[in-house]
């Protein structure tokens, strides 16, 4: 052991490394010469898209991959090589001196042994210990990271755990046995963001309690930029920007780095930020051609980029720890360009000026008091209720012709289950549904169908939602032959939808999987636009792309809707892009609309406690704001919709509630349910549930 | 605009699985022998000098020789024409078989899965019921009813006692398909369901229909086998490989032992080709499955 020296030595040294695997259209290069070093204690971030290389890296590490799998270079712990080993070597050292936390909790735990018993079970592999000794240190390491009444929590099954105390678990099992570096690939990615800034809040315990370092491999640029000191950006397999992470947010040396920090809708100043997306896709990795893997996509493309790849090389001065991979990094330095000097600016802002005012314009959608409970009912044949699930709960919101009407909220909260009784139109159990003037009560089969020509949807999961067995020309023509469009039409049509959302009307032949995803998400918004609705309900339509992929989406959904004045219902869970999109966002939880308003209003002024600990929650793409932010971090998880609490359903939550109450006052919140109140002017519509209400600049005590 | 460069090109559905397909040789070598069992049974006949009714007085229980390729009976039939003639329909018996098997659990599954609820419960109910049915004994019994008339009710009768297990797989994989998001895309275009299934659901479960299909080919020429060997399903004067093997199953082991050794062996064969086929097939259609990756 060469360890408690007091130079400071690489904890972990990655030299050259590279990763391919055979498959059946060729090589897949999936690593290509990564080197990177951890010093004790340091957290280094690892950025890319995916099949950027970025998680194949850290399972060559912990010696994970498959056996067809060939590995190339060094990957030397505490000095010691640990390629060439063999799986039982290696098993010393995983678990013990490296962990690592994976990306799906639920996969990561097996479901048929207690959570404590995991725990121990990895105390007692690494260390002499008795069976009762690990558990008591499984119970101690739950309380740890933040597991309440963990001595009862640490008999419990898996599927007992929410997703977030999952990763809790996951973590707690990361270091239990003291690891000197900790490996977590994408830790919070499959998390809602108030369950994310809890966990990278036990990360940070996690850290401080064993001094390890952590590598951080993550796409998301604001969780990098809060919580590591140095950060390695890969494109392409590669490592095309490292240093530390003011560097490489402040001073980005790399075209792609530029294009992903711009590519981000920006929280904290909404639509002030023009969005500049990076054209293209990430290039295969079974023939990348012999220049810079970029170039295709790059506007400061010259001819020497297309013939020789650029090595990473320090910015300014040799040794020096922020590289960059590009002939041109010079330059950019030299000029300190910004994404916006390099990427062209999409102008898609629309100018609200000569719209009609809002109250003169006509709704599209109205819910009034919509309620959907879904009947938990036991037994196959004697079937009886046992309790009901309250999944939307009296909503009432407006959408008006030409408006975006953003809906928040974390996955539970109803908004899936509201639009799905939306696109049903059926007659709701009860309240109203309104589409388009037609009360969806009152209305016959064929009335019914007529509506659904006016209105249609984009799905959140570009793979799923085109059916893989059907060409592109017959998944856009299916809406057209059943609404009765001419065949001699309907090709016509087609090509000319192809060309709207940016694709060649040639690929109409090809089959979804030969697209990227991207693309299939433009080919989905492409059927919804079919018969030229008027109101599109989007469902998430970009929280599954890769971020660089992301801004060209949302700025050909921004162009759409003033080129065929659309109306859109907006939901997803990231708030940037509602903010970046929308003209008026309600906040839901646990089938209540919260807080509704202008987004301007809303995201800068949030008067529910409830959306400014969303709006707090979330990471920004900012290394000194978001080291400077005061974060509400809400406590446990979102209840169950099927027993909601008494009175206002967030009090088990509310950072008010618990910190700034007193007694008497709370009672109202435990005895009575808040209603939509009016906030700010008597003119304003921005209004809020909350007995206290009060509005609290989050994002402003940092944007100055 | 999106440029696509070049190399994102990637081969179509149809392609991959054939390449894949044409990788397994055993599969290969499989459908080339049905193919050449189907040959000789259609157009064997043509150019052999023997038909399966021709008598040859000048040569009873002949061995195999240049004349007779698979001997001769007591009676002095040709054992090649009446093996052909049984092939026949032992061929189509199978084929005819496992499509409409197939295509009764493709329906009533998809349709049970999708509509859910009563229309669920009743075709579940039905699917339980002829599980529980003793096929075998059934067909025995109905097989002098419909005696003289075509053979071919013995195969509606075959393929009806055998979708059931695949319907309820099919009836599963609806169940988590319809809850895909270009099911709900349909949905909400219009779309009538009855189209969604034909359309969506059952082309996106093709890949086990075709294997169950290759599967229920041996099953069913199999239980045909069964069925002819005890004196029901197919009656002379129709020959079937089961008729011919009930005919001379005694032969077996004595100095005659042809007569029944070639029916035999060709049945089995053909079973295990059809096999083949169907392992290569489902293979293929698995993306999964590590085939043939150069290692």
């Amino acid at each position: 052991m060469t360890s408690m020296t007091s130079t400071p030595e690489p904890l972990l040294e990655v030299a050259n490394l590279s990763v391919s695997f055979p498959s059946e259209a060729g090589t897949v290069a999936a690593v290509r010469g990564l080197s990177y070093r951890v010093m004790p204690g340091e957290v280094l971030g690892i950025v890319g898209e995916s099949g950027s290389g970025k998680s194949v890296s850290s399972l060559a590490v912990m010696g994970l991959l498959p056996r067809r799998a060939r590995v190339a270079g060094s990957i030397r712990f505490r000095g010691n090589e640990m390629l060439g080993r063999t799986d039982k070597e290696l098993s010393s050292i995983r678990g013990n001196k490296i962990s690592m936390i994976f990306q799906d909790p639920l996969s990561a735990l097996t479901p048929v042994y207690t959570v404590g018993d995991q725990i121990a079970e990895a105390v007692q592999i690494h260390r002499d210990v008795s069976r009762k000794a690990a558990l008591d240190r499984a119970v101690e390491l739950l309380a740890l990271v933040g597991i309440p009444e963990a001595t009862k929590r640490a008999a419990a099954f898996p599927h007992e755990f929410s997703g977030g105390m999952r990763q809790r678990a996951m973590i707690a099992m990361a270091i239990a046995n003291d690891p000197d570096l900790i490996i977590a690939d994408e830790p919070t990615t499959a998390l809602d963001v108030t369950i994310q800034a809890q966990i990278i809040e036990v990360l940070h315990t996690a850290k401080n309690a064993t001094g390890a370092a952590i590598v951080m491999i993550t796409h998301d640029l604001g969780v990098i930029a809060g919580f590591a000191d140095r950060v390695t950006v890969m494109y392409a397999g590669k490592p095309v920007e490292t240093g530390a992470v003011d560097d490489v947010f402040y001073r980005s040396r790399m075209p792609y780095t530029l294009g992903l920090l711009g590519s981000l809708p920006r929280l904290d100043v909404g639509k002030r930020w023009p969005l500049t997306p990076i054209e293209g896709d990430p290039p295969s990795l079974v023939h990348l051609p012999s220049g810079c893997p970029f170039s295709p996509r790059c506007p400061m493309r010259v001819e020497i980029c297309d013939r020789t790849e650029p090595e990473l090389v320090p910015v300014r001065a040799p040794g020096e720890a922020h590289s960059a991979a590009c002939h041109r990094s010079g330059e950019i330095e030299e000029k300190n360009l910004s994404s916006i000097d390099v990427f062209p600016v999409a102008q898609a802002i629309e100018s609200t000026a000569d719209r009609l005012p809002r109250e003169q314009r006509p709704a599209v959608l109205e819910l009034v008091d919509l309620v959907k409970h879904y009947a938990l009912v036991k037994g196959a044949i004697m079937r009886r209720q046992v309790g009901t699930v309250y999944a939307v709960d009296g909503i009432s919101l407006d959408i008006r012709e030409g408006e975006t009407l953003g809906l928040v909220g974390e996955s539970g909260c109803g908004k899936t289950t509201t639009i799905m009784e939306i696109l049903g139109l059926v007659r709701p159990a009860s309240g109203k549904i309104v589409v388009l003037g037609k009360d969806t009560a009152g209305i016959s089969g064929p009335e019914r169908f007529e509506v659904r020509r006016e209105m249609s949807v984009v799905f959140q999961d570009p793979m799923a939602s085109l059916d893989p067995k059907m060409p592109i020309a017959d998944i856009l023509a299916e809406p057209l032959q059943t609404h009765g469009v001419p065949p001699s039409e309907r090709s016509r049509r087609i090509a000319e939808l192809l060309q709207t959302v940016g694709l060649r009307p040639e690929h109409a032949s090809r089959y979804p999987q030969e697209f990227s995803g991207g693309q299939r998400q433009r080919i989905g918004i492409a059927r919804a636009l079919a018969l030229q609705p008027k109101l599109l309900v989007l469902d998430e339509p970009v929280s599954a792309l890769d971020v660089s992929i992301r801004a060209g989406v949302i700025n050909l959904l921004q162009k759409l809707k003033m080129e065929f004045h659309l109306s859109y219902l907006f939901v997803a869970h990231d708030l940037s892009v509602v903010r970046y999109i929308a003209d008026r966002v309600a906040v839901m939880y646990l089938g209540k609309i919260v807080e509704i308003g202008e987004v301007d209003e809303v995201f800068d002024l949030p008067a529910h406690p409830y959306t400014q600990a969303l709006l707090s929650a979330i990471p920004l793409p900012d290394p000194h704001k978001e080291r400077a932010r005061r974060r509400i971090i809400l406590r446990g998880d979102l209840p169950s919709p099927a027993d909601p609490p008494s009175g206002c359903r967030f009090r088990t939550r509310c950072q008010k509630f618990a910190d700034e109450l007193d007694d008497r006052r709370r009672e109202r919140c435990i005895g009575e349910q808040p209603v939509l109140a009016v906030q700010g002017g008597p003119d304003s519509d921005h209004r809020a549930a909350c007995h206290y209400a009060q509005g609290y600049a989050v994002l402003k005590d940092v944007a100055e | 605009m999106t440029p696509v460069p070049e190399n994102s090109r990637h081969d179509s559905r149809g392609r991959l699985v054939l390449r894949r397909f044409l990788r397994r040789w055993l599969a290969v070598f499989g459908l080339f022998m049905v193919a050449l069992f189907f040959a000789f049974a259609y157009l064997g006949p043509d150019f052999y000098k023997w038909s399966y009714t021709q008598l040859d007085y000048a040569s009873f229980m002949q061995a195999p020789s240049a004349a007779h390729w698979f001997g001769t009976t007591q009676n002095g039939f040709d054992m090649f024409a009446l093996t052909m003639r049984g092939m026949q329909k032992s061929l189509i018996i199978g084929l005819v078989g496992a499509v409409l098997s197939t295509g009764i659990a493709a329906i009533v599954g998809a349709t049970a899965g999708y509509f859910a609820g009563w229309t669920d419960r009743t075709m579940i109910a039905l699917i339980d019921l002829l599980l529980v049915l003793p096929g075998f004994l059934i067909i025995a019994i109905l097989s002098p009813v419909f005696n003289g008339r075509t053979w071919l009710i013995f195969v509606v009768l075959l393929a009806a006692f055998q979708w059931m297990i695949t319907a309820r797989v099919v009836r599963s994989m609806t169940l988590s398909l319809k809850e895909r998001e270009f099911i709900y895309a349909a949905r909400f275009i219009g779309v009538p369901n009855w189209k969604i299934i034909l359309r969506h659901i059952l082309p996106n479960m093709s890949s086990f229909l075709v294997i169950d299909a290759t599967i229920n080919v041996s099953s069913l020429i199999l239980a045909e086998v069964g069925l002819s060997f005890f004196g029901f399903g197919v009656q002379p004067p129709d020959i079937s490989l089961g008729t011919l093997i009930n005919d001379h199953w005694q032969a077996a082991g004595t100095a005659n032992g042809y007569q029944f050794y070639f029916p035999a062996v060709l049945l089995v064969v053909l079973v295990l080709c059809v096999n083949l086929v169907g392992d290569g097939l489902r293979d293929a259609l698995d993306p999964n499955a590590e085939i043939g990756a150069p290692r």
